[in-house]
């Protein structure tokens, strides 16, 4: 079947800065996908571009098979909910109306559930929401629609932890039982790690990393402890990153650990924490444009899967 | 804060639930012909994504520990758990007593002394277990 988004050399610019510089990814059907990276990595702009909102510079852009912009036929599979979603002036049962008949898999019942999930009352008009609440309509939004492709862009300001949480049971729950392709992009990586199959994390317009999520975790491990039992340690281990104080050293090191490297670290007196998700999408886009480590970061993953 | 009921970020999340899975069968909790929870549940409790739970029972399918019945569900295989505790016991000596005596060796407790105190800790845990039973 073809990829759900196939993207190949994407670029564009504005004026002399790239915002997406030869993006090339593709995401299969059927998946969570996690669109990860600092403010400006070109994750907005990337989804605008895939919702038909903007056009590429240069480079291919494929959804369904298609070429999104101005096409119908495909606009029509796909809903973007974004960060500050502009609504009519409306009241929030007559929003939702609207969306019914723009999504052919509109469910009223997921969306009735919904709006009392989040509390928010059907007669208050739009423009009388909170942020959070207008954040809310767009979750409500964008669930119900039951979009082949359903894209969400950082899709909660203003949303407290616990009205966050209840977005992700319930985006959950609502893609197991109707599993489709979505595409999140969030830059709370710790929230939503535990949700995602796969994660491309974004740096300068550029993607740095693209890989199932459950091959990073635990890729890498931040060992502390004596300078000299540090570097026993490590040593004919590739390093991320190194830091000393006085005869104490911390120090990232690419590699799954073994049952065996426990033990040898208590007896070394060595603390081990292999780095989240979240630390090593940071660490992936922390590196300088032109060294980004993708490639030491695929091995490491390769290693992972090979074992 | 993420909240996966105890599983964590240092490693992959389907072999933590393997794990998690294979640890209730040796203790008891999931008994032999018990029907094991299905992806959907297991995704939705640890809030994880299907596609990982999936992957997680996969393994334990792989390793014969569960069994598919079409239709019905996934169940807990005959011999299970006798080979779990097998397993566990096989492990038993590099796990816990090998760090136990180097530990015993660096703070120069010498093997009697060791045995006696492995002897009083074994003592307490009884009669804990003891009183744990008459409440």
């Amino acid at each position: 079947m073809t990829p759900a988004i196939s993207v190949a050399g994407l670029t564009r610019g504005y004026r002399g800065h790239l915002a997406l510089d030869r993006v090339t990814f593709d995401v299969e059907r059927g998946s969570i996908t996690g669109l990860l990276g600092r403010n400006g990595a070109g994750k907005t702009t990337l989804l605008r571009i895939l919702a038909g909102q903007e056009f590429p510079s240069a480079g291919q852009v494929r959804v369904f098979g298609a070429s999104p912009a101005e096409n119908d036929q495909v606009l029509r599979r796909m809903v973007l909910i974004r960060e500050d979603q502009v609504y009519p002036d409306f009241k929030v049962r007559h929003a939702l109306a609207a969306a019914s008949w723009c999504y052919p898999g509109w469910s009223s019942e997921l969306a009735s559930s919904l709006l009392a999930d989040f509390g928010l009352p059907p007669d208050r008009p739009v423009k009388k929401l909170s942020r959070g609440m207008r954040s809310a309509l767009g979750i409500v939004t964008g669930l119900a629609a039951r979009a082949e492709l359903t894209l969400f862009d950082e899709p909660y300001a203003g949303l407290d932890a616990v009205a966050r949480q209840t977005f992700y049971d319930r985006l959950l729950a609502d893609y197991a039982e109707h599993p489709r392709t979505i595409l999140l992009s969030t830059h709370l990586i710790d929230e939503a790690a535990g949700l995602l199959e796969r994660v491309i994390v974004m740096d300068r317009g550029r993607v740095v990393l693209a890989a199932a999520a459950d091959d990073l975790r635990g890729i890498a491990t931040t060992v502390s402890g004596p300078v000299l039992a540090v570097d026993d340690f490590t040593a004919g281990h590739e390093v991320w990153e190194r830091r000393q104080i006085a005869s104490q050293a911390s120090v990232v090191m690419v590699g799954p650990l073994g049952e065996g490297d426990w033990a040898r670290a208590r007896s070394l007196r060595l603390d081990l924490e292999p780095l989240t998700l979240q630390q090593l999408v940071v660490h992936a886009a922390a590196q300088p444009a032109e060294t980004t480590n993708a490639g030491s970061f695929a091995a490491a993953a390769m290693e992972r899967t090979s074992a | 804060m993420r909240e996966m009921a105890g599983l964590d970020e240092g490693a992959p999340l389907f072999a933590q639930l393997a794990g998690r899975l294979a640890e209730e069968i040796a203790d008891g909790g999931l008994a032999e012909g018990d029907r094991v929870p299905s992806t959907n549940e297991l995704a939705a409790y640890y809030r994880i994504n299907p596609a990982t739970a999936a992957k997680g029972i996969n393994v334990l399918i792989d390793d014969g520990l569960l069994e598919k019945r079409r239709g019905i569900g996934m169940f807990v295989a005959a011999g299970a758990r006798r080979r779990l505790l097998e397993e566990r016991r096989q492990q038993f000596t590099e796990r816990y007593v090998e760090p136990l005596v180097a530990e015993a060796a660096r703070l120069g407790i010498d093997t009697d002394e060791l045995v006696g105190l492995i002897r009083a800790a074994s003592h307490a845990e009884a009669s804990y277990t003891q009183e744990g039973i008459t409440l």
